[in-house]
């Protein structure tokens, strides 16, 4: 989760590591999906946005064909409405019907899960999807809701406090 | 920010923040279900002492799409005095439990009144001949991207034209076209000018033809009949002749302009031609808009938890 630049951020993924994770995950998605015919992967505003790119990147060299992305933002179905500021610039652009595709949700840090639930909320009103998964670089813990990822890069341990930020030159905390 | 009052309250970076809120709710109604739950559990009061359907309607749809609950009260204005009235109406219906007052009235200062009684946010929807700030922001954002203009109107050339001394509409659109940089041309009778235009920074022409070759906006104000029984104007025909959008004046427009209108036309007076014939009309377009625009002002009044001016 992005707040401030911490004094001495340590590096727990490298570059290379993030991109190893992203190109097993991408094929733990084809395993489990059968293929990648029917899958639209959709990026959380904003940090989930460019791992979607690379995931579809990714799918669409396993499949040979293109796999459409969407791009999310929850906030008007978040929660905290009201206490957070919206982001201007992050507007949502789903390119397909959801309707009987499998969507991979994709962010950069799972926390609390209250974005992923906002998130799933909003996939409501683009269609019905065959099915949902989640895909993040960082499980960091402290779940405030009963949401748990499909698809993992990394397991890291945290402490609430702490500050993870998540770049495709790697995942540091501090 | 905590009310609406007048395009003159905000700043640029203001009217800019807006208008990209508003993308975002013009993005929520293409949705196949244009409704998010950002507002859920507001109450928006629509208080109408003025009769206006389409600007409460806008209202009403722009705070159901967040979410919120509606209150509509249509008062006519002959039954309400100023004073201690208004007063009690307002502490009646606050003490119902309302989140925002959106407010049209016959008087200007109704709105900035209003603030005094309620701790509620209060969008101002029209006070007397003062402001009408979300017409404003609706036209500026229908500009936008009508024309493609992300960045703000530097160097655009907008003729404003008809009813200027009597239009809350023109007094608003003056202020938030000039504020983000464009050329603002009133084209009236003498008559329907305001008897000083001092501090507006605007040119002024008599003459609708000499302009209107070189626009890139075209706003057409509605012309209103009982301005002819004050003798202001001779007759619709005239008016129309003089000053409105005939086949002849469309021909002479640029391709690129964008004609707009507030609504509700007088067709055959300053809109004399079938706005369907004109590429550039803008007209349903400003309407939809209207929603998002009010669904932003909604959003950023009773749910962003930031104020206007501060960092997101």
């Amino acid at each position: 989760m992005s707040s401030q630049t911490p004094a001495r951020p340590r590096e727990v993924l490298s570059a290379d590591d993030v991109r190893r994770a992203l190109t097993r995950i991408a094929h733990e998605i084809a395993e489990r999906n059968h293929g990648t015919e029917a899958l639209v992967v959709v990026g959380l505003q904003r940090g989930g946005v460019w791992i979607a790119h690379e995931l579809a990147g990714n799918l669409a060299a396993i499949g040979n064909a293109e796999v459409p992305v969407g791009l999310l933002d929850v906030s008007f179905h978040r929660d905290d409405v009201g206490i957070r500021p919206i982001v201007p610039g992050s507007v949502t652009d789903i390119p397909v019907n959801l309707d009987g595709h499998a969507v991979v949700l994709v962010d950069d840090v799972l926390f609390t899960g209250r974005t992923v639930r906002a998130a799933l909320e909003a996939l409501n009103d683009y269609g019905r999807p065959r099915s949902v998964q989640l895909a993040v670089i960082v499980d960091r813990g402290h779940r405030e809701l009963p949401i748990r990822p499909d698809y993992v890069g990394k397991n890291l341990p945290t402490s609430r406090d702490e500050d993870v930020q998540v770049t495709a030159d790697g995942v540091t905390i501090a | 920010m905590k009310h609406l009052l007048s395009i003159g309250d905000l700043s640029v970076a203001d009217i800019q923040r807006l208008m990209e809120l508003t993308d975002h709710m013009a993005e929520v109604n293409q949705r196949p279900i244009p409704k998010v739950p950002a507002l859920r559990g507001k109450t928006v009061v629509n208080l109408f002492f003025e009769d206006s359907t389409r600007t409460r309607t806008s209202f009403d749809t722009a705070a159901k799409r967040l979410s919120a609950d509606t209150m509509n009260f249509a008062v006519a204005s002959s039954s309400v005095n100023k004073g201690e009235s208004l007063r009690d109406t307002i502490e009646t219906i606050a003490a119902m439990g309302a989140d925002a007052f959106v407010v049209r009235h016959k008087s200007s200062g109704a709105a900035l009144q209003i603030t005094n009684w309620t701790s509620a946010a209060v969008v101002n929807a029209g006070d007397g001949w003062h402001q009408h700030p979300t017409q404003a922001l609706l036209d500026c954002y229908t500009i936008r991207v009508g024309l493609g203009r992300r960045d703000g109107f530097d160097g655009l050339r907008i003729a404003i034209v008809g009813d200027i001394k009597h239009s809350r509409v023109a007094r608003s659109d003056v202020q938030a076209f000039t504020a983000l940089g464009a050329q603002v041309t009133l084209v009236a009778p003498p008559t329907l000018l305001p008897p000083s235009l001092d501090g507006w920074p605007v040119d002024v022409s008599h003459d609708l033809d000499s302009v209107i070759g070189d626009l890139d906006v075209l706003y057409l104000l509605r012309v209103q009949r009982e301005r002819m029984d004050e003798a202001l104007l001779p007759s619709m025909r005239e008016y129309s002749t003089m000053y409105g959008l005939t086949p002849r004046r469309a021909a002479a427009l640029s391709p690129h302009t964008l004609v707009m209108h507030p609504g509700p036309m007088n067709r055959g007076v300053e809109m004399a031609v079938d706005p369907a014939d004109l590429p550039g009309s803008m007209i349903l377009h400003q309407v939809s808009n209207g929603v998002a625009v009010r669904m932003a002002v909604l959003f950023h009044l009773l749910g962003s938890g930031s104020d206007l001016r501060g960092e997101a």
